[in-house]
């Protein structure tokens, strides 16, 4: 017809990556790395609770690990990396994905979209992503550099960790409440919504309930350690 | 009862456009939604105003030529139901109804409330078939085909290429219409020689006429008619990333 | 004739091309016979193919992929929204997968008995030749009918058939099947061979040379006027059913293609047959747009009921057994609630007109599934027709779970259009009509499933044979006369200017609703003499009106739905007349025709075989249309009158 769109009809042919689903299919798989981090990284914060020997040998532990083999670090700074390359690539899928959405709708509906889905934790992946974001870096800083932390980085972990949520600092901690609360919302629709792009979803009920069980266990493992400290019950 | 209606007017696509409220008094709940807006039609026309343009044509929620976002909802807040199909005894008396165009680049306006939707109809081309001339074929029940497979297949190929799903992601993406129409072929023996180019070309079109990516927020479903379920998305990624990995 | 009514009777025509010997040899002989174009010869032809539904989207697909130049027009926004779509129950096929003594020649026969002896036995065995041909080419395009658990196609029995050859896609057959139509036109149209025009609506045929050569069109979003010519035109418009307003059919169902044609010379055969389907959902008030059909399918488990005495307002559910009168199965005892659509729609109405209907107006009957639900308990229900009984629900607001559905009879298809021959090639060479938009095989009364059977069977398998002959015999059909284009053209643009300057009081909308409502209580399930002079006294009058006194807003350019709908409207007026005059002139019942004054005893439609076994072949003259008769002969089926008692 007359007004046919003047968009390009010939399919693209920038590759996998270019393709929307290519995107998708990298941030399902760089989430699946971050999320096994946050299942190991929230099992070692619980040592806490055993003391501060383990858990400060635990920290040792993690440079050590492959050593005499290895020269110290050498595992830790393969997992760094691993890391580091997951956030940047999970982000920049993100940011084309999104750029991609706001060009698909450029004029926005004047009345509010209601959810029909009812799916909150879906509406929150991209402010909540930034949230994260914000504070992974934070988090960074504070416990592993120590640069914002009150001991600074030459203290034990654990002692920047007590002091790092202190009472006296509870803006902190709330800042990781709030950030915890985003990862969590983040899993609940990340882990089911990575298995769906990967098209390994069947069964939804089931799937979403189990994301939101593995969501919920994750976010209270990880606020155990600043409530136990604000209630006195490590120090 | 009485509506006031803020309807989006736009006179041809490179008009800028704007809402319009107007009144529409005695509307009978037993009205069809569109049947509301003829009432509208009919009296704008005889004071000499334009009428409201709005695609529709079976008006029994089959043919997919309907549509407009409701309050904010693809053809409004009734599950399962076509704008045709709307009701007024869903409405209250007195209530103020915002009426607007899907709303997608792929989509543009052509007036008021009608876009122009071949961009669905380049994604069937791309692949949205299986080819066969006629008089070629064989006999029916050459290959029998599992029960469950022929209901699956069934369940994606209602769908009616309205567009709700497009209108309703928040990312203006048209995955549940490509995988809907990808599933249903993919699940049949007939459909397995193009199975694998098929997927690729579609979500490639698809993506070549700037629909955004799928982020599984389940708007579309949700909306839908005919309630096209989320897993034929799933089927999509993993034919689309099997077809890839060729 | 008398006063009012003017027409004249011409010569006698006859369908030449079927060939003459054994009624099973005829296709094969005439598929023989047909003359083949040469595959070079065929990038050079170009072919119109105007409507995209089941029969057009499939011829268009089939000639596409057989090398011709193809041009393919629709009014709506994609070729997927054809009303064939919303086709409900089913499509007929001689499979006999059931072994239940089905067969090419036992479709045959029923659908020539259920035409009531109006159509041409050599074209209905055609159809149920082909018929076979249709499921296979269905199911390789991925056509997901319903299966069994074997994996094999299920059927069932459907419109009072003692066999089982029905195949469906639940209650969504039609869908299905004009689905897997677009997918094969989307595929020509991507490689190429086809040219898509959506939006765009036939507004006149052009005729040089005496050959049908192209059409004029209008875009229906910048208002341009366009002619496209070609070798051959073929039209697959639809129906006419939206004549009488309220009907099945989509909003945007209308004659004017076919109209335009008949005015430039292609004949119009029975336009009266008209089906009224007799479950669909009762008019709930004047705004009223359109009717819906509930799948015929109910009929098996629901049975149908009004109260013994009219004027009884209580609830259906107060009302006792003894007080209900089940009327189908108390006339019609061995088919009971089964009885074909004409007998059910007449007998619906008959009892509403004693004042027994029920519902706003008086004009519903109540479908019950109480002993359904009783029998097989709400599951077993729910399941065959959860989908059905969700559809009432939305449309009503009631719930047929727990009170009876009410129900109507409604206008669902047109068995009248141009006439064709065995061919499928209209009076004007060059000119293939093909669908619904046709009159060729169900006589006067369609058979449940079959109308996807007929359109199919035209664009799969008989055009692109048919067409093929004629454009290999013409060998080049010369240039377009540049006159008749314009003048084409120019009656195009006249019309639309006309309607835009009248600007009176009235909208087209509302003379369409006169005009329908006056088809309908004249012209509708029961005709009389009387009625039928009434309303050709009133359709001029009305016509007459309008022109004088439509309000058209707007302009040509771009888009504008009110000028669409008031030209259609135009058209309408002219075929309700030429319908009127062809009930008139007939003068005995059948099929979904009739006249009161032709019932017997028990006030069963009475065929008159003797004065009446013909097809009435109307051509347009400026004094009146002219009758020319094609005369009809069974030499396979005997002409017995119908019973289902």
């Amino acid at each position: 017809m007359a007004t046919a769109p003047t968009l390009p009809h010939a399919a693209h042919k920038g590759g996998f990556y270019a393709s929307s689903n290519g995107k998708k299919a990298l941030m399902a798989v760089t989430g699946a790395v971050l999320v096994l981090f946050l299942v190991g990284h929230m099992l070692g914060n619980l040592k806490i609770f055993l003391g501060a020997g383990s858990f400060n040998h635990y920290a040792e532990w993690l440079r050590t690990v492959g050593s005499p083999a290895l020269p110290n670090r050498t595992l830790l700074t393969i997992a760094e990396i691993v890391l580091a390359l997951a956030v940047v690539l999970h982000m920049w899928s993100a940011v084309s994905l999104a750029r991609r959405a706001a060009k698909a709708r450029p004029v926005k509906y004047a009345a509010k979209r209601k959810s029909q889905a009812g799916g909150y934790a879906t509406h929150t992946m991209r402010y909540g992503g930034v949230i994260i974001l914000l504070f992974v870096i934070w988090h960074l800083l504070d416990l592993t550099f120590g640069v914002v932390n009150p001991k600074g980085g030459d203290a034990t972990p654990y002692d920047r960790v007590v002091a790092g949520f202190d009472p006296s600092r509870w803006w902190v901690t709330v800042f990781y409440l709030v950030a915890m609360v985003m990862v969590g919302l983040h899993l609940r629709h990340g882990l089911w919504s990575a298995l769906q792009t990967l098209g390994l979803a069947h069964r939804y009920a089931a799937l979403k309930a189990g994301s939101a069980v593995i969501a919920t266990v994750l976010v209270l493992g990880f606020v155990a350690v600043p409530i136990a400290v604000m209630i006195g019950a490590v120090k | 009862m009485n509506l006031t209606l803020k309807i989006w007017r736009q006179n041809g696509p490179a008009d800028r456009g704007r809402m319009v409220t107007y009144r529409v008094e005695d509307v009978s709940p037993d009205m069809s939604f569109l049947e509301m807006l003829d009432v509208l039609n009919e009296r704008l026309i005889l004071e000499g105003d334009d009428p409201v343009a709005f695609d529709h044509d079976c008006r029994e929620g089959i043919c997919g030529m309907c549509g407009m976002v409701i309050n904010g909802v693809a053809h409004g807040e009734q599950r399962a139901t076509t704008t045709c199909q709307l009701h007024m005894r869903h409405f209250e008396d007195g209530a103020v109804v915002t009426i607007e165009p899907w709303r997608a680049a792929p989509f543009p306006v052509v007036k008021d409330l009608v876009v122009d939707r071949s961009s669905f109809d380049r994604i069937i081309q791309a692949g949205g078939f299986i080819s066969v001339p006629a008089g070629s074929a064989p006999d029916a029940h050459a290959i029998p085909v599992p029960k469950d497979d022929a209901d699956a297949a069934f369940d994606a190929a209602t769908c009616i290429g309205c567009g709700a799903c497009v209108a309703a992601c928040p990312n203006g993406s048209a995955s549940l219409f490509t995988a809907a129409k990808i599933t249903h072929l993919s699940l049949l023996p007939q459909g397995q020689p193009e199975r694998a180019s098929r997927a690729k070309a579609m979500v490639e079109q698809m993506d070549a006429e700037g629909f955004g990516g799928c982020t599984n927020t389940g708007e579309c479903t949700a909306v839908c008619p005919k309630g096209i379920p989320l897993d034929t998305i799933a089927r999509m990624n993993a034919e689309f990333l099997k077809a890839s990995s060729k | 004739m008398k006063d009012n009514v003017n027409y004249t009777v011409g010569e006698p025509i006859r369908d030449t091309k079927a060939p003459e010997g054994p009624i099973e040899d005829r296709w094969d002989t005439r598929r023989f016979q047909a003359k083949l174009v040469n595959p070079a010869n065929k990038r050079k032809l170009t072919v119109i193919v105007v409507g995209t539904g089941l029969a057009g989207g499939s011829a268009a697909a089939t000639l596409g992929e057989l090398g011709y130049k193809v041009k393919s027009f629709c009014y709506q926004d994609s070729p997927r929204r054809a009303h064939s779509i919303a086709a409900q129950g089913g499509i007929n096929a001689a499979k006999n997968y059931r072994g239940d003594g089905d067969s090419v020649y036992r479709l045959f026969y029923d659908t020539v008995k259920g035409g009531d002896f109006r159509a041409r036995e050599s074209n209905v065995y055609r159809l149920a030749q082909v018929s076979v041909n249709i499921i296979d080419q269905a199911v390789a395009q991925g056509v997901p009918f319903a299966r069994e658990y074997g994996g094999l196609l299920d059927t069932r029995s459907f419109g009072g058939a003692q066999v089982s050859r029905t195949f469906y896609a639940r209650g969504q057959t039609g869908q299905q099947l004009l689905l897997g139509a677009y997918s094969a036109l989307e595929r020509q149209i991507a490689a190429g061979t086809v040219e898509m025009h959506t939006r765009h609506e036939m507004l006149e045929l052009v005729v040089s040379g005496g050959r049908a050569r192209g059409v004029v069109v209008r875009d229906m979003v910048t208002g341009e006027i366009e002619t496209h010519l070609a070798d051959a035109v073929v039209l697959a418009t639809g129906g006419y059913g939206n004549v009488f307003f309220l009907s099945t059919n989509a909003k945007g169902c209308n004659t004017t293609a076919i109209w335009r044609a008949h005015r430039r010379g292609a004949l119009f055969a029975n336009p009266c047959f008209t089906q009224i389907h007799p479950t669909c959902i009762p008019v709930s008030g004047d705004y009223q747009s359109k009717l819906t059909l509930m799948s015929e399918s109910l009929r098996n488990d629901g049975r149908v009921w009004v109260p013994a005495r009219g004027g009884d307002d209580r609830r259906p559910a107060d009302i006792p057994e003894g007080e209900r009168d089940y009327y189908l199965e108390r006339i019609y005892p061995a088919f009971g609630n089964l009885v074909p659509r004409d007998i059910a729609s007449r007998a619906a109405k008959n009892v509403c007109d004693e004042g027994r209907g029920v519902g706003p107006g008086g004009l519903g009957v109540y479908l019950d599934f109480a002993d359904a639900i009783g029998r097989l308990g709400r599951d077993a229900v729910e399941k065959k027709y959860g989908n059905l009984f969700e559809m009432y629900e939305r449309i009503t607001g009631e719930n047929p779970y727990e009170t009876p559905m009410r129900i109507y009879p409604a206008v669902h298809y047109t068995m009248g259009g141009l006439w064709v021959d065995y061919d499928l090639q209209s009076t004007i060479p060059g000119l293939f009509v093909i669908g619904e938009a046709n009159f060729s095989d169900h006589g006067a009364n369609r058979l449940g499933a079959s109308a996807l059977m007929q359109g199919l069977a035209d664009g799969y398998f008989v055009l692109p044979t048919t067409l093929g002959d004629y454009l290999a015999g013409a060998g080049g059909f010369g240039e377009v006369d540049e006159k008749a284009v314009a003048e084409a053209e120019i009656t195009v643009r006249e019309k639309i200017e006309k309607l835009l300057c009248v600007n009176g009081t009235r909208t087209a909308d509302s003379y369409h609703r006169e005009l329908g409502r006056l088809m309908w209580d004249y012209c509708g399930m029961e005709r009389t003499d009387e009625s039928l002079r009434k309303a050709l006294q009133r359709i001029p009058e009305l016509r007459e009106e309008f022109w004088n006194n439509v309000k058209v807003p707007g302009d040509g350019e771009g888009l504008n739905q009110a000028l669409e709908r008031a030209g259609r409207v135009a058209d309408f007026f002219d075929l309700a007349e030429l319908m009127c005059i062809d009930a008139l002139h007939r003068t005995e019942s059948c099929g979904g025709h009739f006249r009161a004054e032709s019932q017997d005893a028990d006030g069963e439609a009475l065929r008159d075989d003797e004065h009446f076994a013909y097809v009435a072949a109307w051509e347009w003259g400026p004094d009146g249309p002219v009758l020319h008769k094609e005369d009809l002969n069974y030499d396979y089926v005997k002409m017995t009158q119908r019973s289902y008692k």
